[in-house]
């Protein structure tokens, strides 16, 4: 797996994209910030500030729209359904077919590391690829996400807003979280094999933050399969729904036999969060995290 | 031990029926949660009409036992059962060793049937489509099989039980393709599906249950009369004239009802693998060669391996699940090749 760029390191490159006099590169989608460019991230060198990018991961597509390359994308994958003005097509970011990519004449496509095995095909095109890593552990390998897209698209300084801000706004949740005398428990469901996130995954380190504990306690497994009973019988203060866009709501977790004893069903804290936000490690982590403090501020 | 051939020999009726008491006193005694073992014996008495007792369990723990545990058991006795009834009917009514319960397209059909309604509930967000997982996996097993029978009666004038297999390859093929295609366009379904085509007694319910039973007793009842033709089936289409069977009527009654039930077995609990295929075989290599012994038995042994098969699968890395079709098949292998070896030596 490719390391991202270090926070520090991009917190350098910024300061040393300050020190420089010259006014903050603010590329139109025809005028090329020269200053900026050569870029190289990873394995990819770009001479000149893309204009045509293709995005093939829902999470990357949120991220060039944050940072404000919105206007250099020309097409995203089928499934990037957010920001709207995206330009969504059918293309596929899992099964990624490099013909009908190429057709989209694009200078930078994006996707996501598990489907890096057409990297080859367009390079072969004279395609440039960068591959985002599809499964961000900490806040900080986002972070460099975010970082790495905005040095590629020619838009360093808002990507580093983009950091900073969604720093300073998850500081703010953590600073803000009410002071419990024991952590809130929770479960949070991927799907109802109960298939759930773990306290190593990225949301289960930020929930950390605002005084939550997730009842699946792992050193590095991100996603484990868990017993129904064992979830009963952990008996969490919370349920998160991450799979509310597949039928599952608070009324059919209620009506899961034995559920009627947890806690967090007892209590009505089953929290239905859109499936999007939730899946996505992206600038949108905020979100999901504001959400779910919102949502369990009332529990005792 | 002079046996006449064909009764089911008393002590290894015996042992079949200790073995589902075994299975199931150990799935109820053991699990992810440690609960004392006299609160959930008093727990589980409480499920029985007219029995109040107190179990000093918390109503959490209560409910672990009658709400998850107790119907995840049942569940395991109930389709342990129905596949290695069914895995015994293909292999005499085909008169073929490998045959197995998806061989005419069970699985393949069930699985499309499962993926498009996932599928297409991912696509629409919303909780109230009419086709239930199960329904969706029933019709899709049943569909299947109608197709299978009615490819391999047009096959042509060949009589052979071969025609039946290749139409069960060719549908199974197809429909698969179909469900690899959908996969393809809805892969952010496919650890649902996924969980599925491993099996899954994880979700298990008392509403499961009482979807199962009718179909279970059914096609038991059924089988266990038809017993004494699939012992003249297996002897060979000719002998079973012989002795003014109808063999294609016999056999076709015979595998509709098995796929009935496997049907509705995989409808509920997924695609459970390597029970149907080795209990039969198992108990085969136990008590000799007889459908009309092999057959009640295939059905308590199934039974009861399943069920704990399926305590392996929810305790050994508690609190997570292991897919309990990987299960079967770690322990189902290794035990068959032993049994294997072992009969070898006796009966040689």
């Amino acid at each position: 797996m490719r390391r991202p760029v270090p926070l520090a390191a991009a917190a350098a490159l910024l300061l040393a994209a300050c020190a420089g006099d010259e006014p903050p590169a603010e590329p139109d989608a025809t005028g090329t910030p020269g200053a900026l460019f050569p870029v190289t991230v990873g394995d990819v060198t770009l001479e000149e500030q893309p204009t045509r990018i293709v995005s093939l991961s829902p999470a990357v597509t949120e991220m060039l729209f944050a940072i404000g390359a919105g206007e250099q994308v020309v097409a995203v994958d089928e499934l990037s359904n957010y920001p709207p003005e995206a330009p969504v097509t059918d293309l596929s970011g899992f099964t990624v077919n490099p013909e009908a990519v190429a057709t989209y004449e694009p200078d930078l496509v994006v996707i996501s590391a598990f489907a890096d095995e057409v990297v080859p095909q367009l390079g072969a095109l004279d395609i440039p690829v960068h591959v985002a890593a599809d499964n961000p552990l900490t806040i900080e390998d986002v972070y460099g996400q975010i970082t790495d897209l905005g040095t590629l698209t020619g838009h360093p300084d808002e990507a580093a807003d983009v950091v900073e801000r969604m720093g300073q706004d998850l500081a703010k949740l953590a600073a803000d979280a009410p002071d419990r005398e024991e952590p809130l428990t929770y479960y949070f469901e991927i799907d109802d094999n109960y298939w759930s996130y773990t306290s190593a995954s990225i949301v289960g380190s930020l929930l950390s933050t605002v005084g939550m504990e997730n009842i699946a306690q792992e050193e590095s497994v991100v996603s484990v399969q868990l017993t129904a009973e064992a979830i009963v019988d952990a008996n969490p203060d919370v349920i998160l729904l991450a799979d509310t866009a597949y039928g599952v709501d608070a009324a059919t977790v209620a009506e899961r036999p034995g559920w009627s004893e947890i806690a967090a069903v007892r209590e009505g804290q089953i929290v239905e969060l859109d499936s999007d936000i939730a899946s996505r490690w992206g600038p949108r982590l905020v979100d999901l995290v504001a959400a779910v403090v919102d949502a369990v501020s009332q529990v005792p | 031990m002079a046996q006449r051939p064909g009764r089911v020999p008393v002590w290894w009726l015996l042992a079949g029926i200790g073995a589902v008491l075994v299975a199931g006193v150990a799935g109820l005694a053991f699990g992810p949660v440690r609960l004392p073992p006299l609160g959930v014996a008093a727990e589980t008495l409480n499920q029985l009409p007219w029995v109040e007792v107190d179990s000093g369990l918390s109503p959490r723990q209560a409910a672990i036992v009658s709400q998850i545990r107790l119907p995840r058991v049942v569940l395991g006795l109930l389709v342990g059962a129905m596949l290695a009834l069914a895995g015994g009917v293909y292999q005499g009514a085909f008169r073929n060793p490998l045959a197995e319960p998806y061989l005419l397209g069970v699985a393949a059909g069930a699985g499309l049937g499962v993926t498009v309604t996932v599928a297409l509930r991912g696509q629409t967000g919303t909780s109230d489509l009419p086709l239930t997982v199960p329904l969706a996996a029933f019709t899709g097993a049943v569909g299947a099989v109608v197709l299978t029978y009615l490819l391999g009666i047009t096959g042509g004038r060949d009589r052979s039980p071969a025609t039946l297999i290749l139409a069960g390859v060719a549908v199974s093929a197809f429909l698969a393709a179909l469900q690899t295609y959908l996969l393809q366009r809805h892969i952010e379904v496919i650890r649902d599906i996924y969980s599925w085509l491993l099996g899954r007694l994880g979700g298990a319910t008392w509403h499961d249950v009482r979807l199962l039973l009718p179909y279970a007793v059914v096609v038991a009842v059924v089988v266990l009369l038809l017993r004494r033709e699939l012992d003249v089936l297996s002897v060979g289409d000719d002998e079973a004239a012989s002795l003014g069977l109808h063999p294609q009527r016999s056999r076709y009654l015979l595998l509709a009802t098995a796929s009935l039930g496997t049907a509705a077995a995989v409808s509920v609990s997924g695609l459970i693998g390597f029970v149907g295929i080795i209990v039969p075989h198992l108990v085969r290599l136990l008590v000799g060669s007889s459908y009309r012994a092999i057959l009640p038995l295939a059905m308590l042994f199934g039974g009861a391996f399943l069920a704990l098969a399926d305590l392996a699968a929810r305790t050994v890395d508690a609190p997570r699940e292991v897919p309990i079709g990987v299960v079967t098949a770690l322990l189902g292998a290794p035990f068959f090749v032993v049994v294997l070896r072992t009969s070898r030596r006796v009966a040689v």
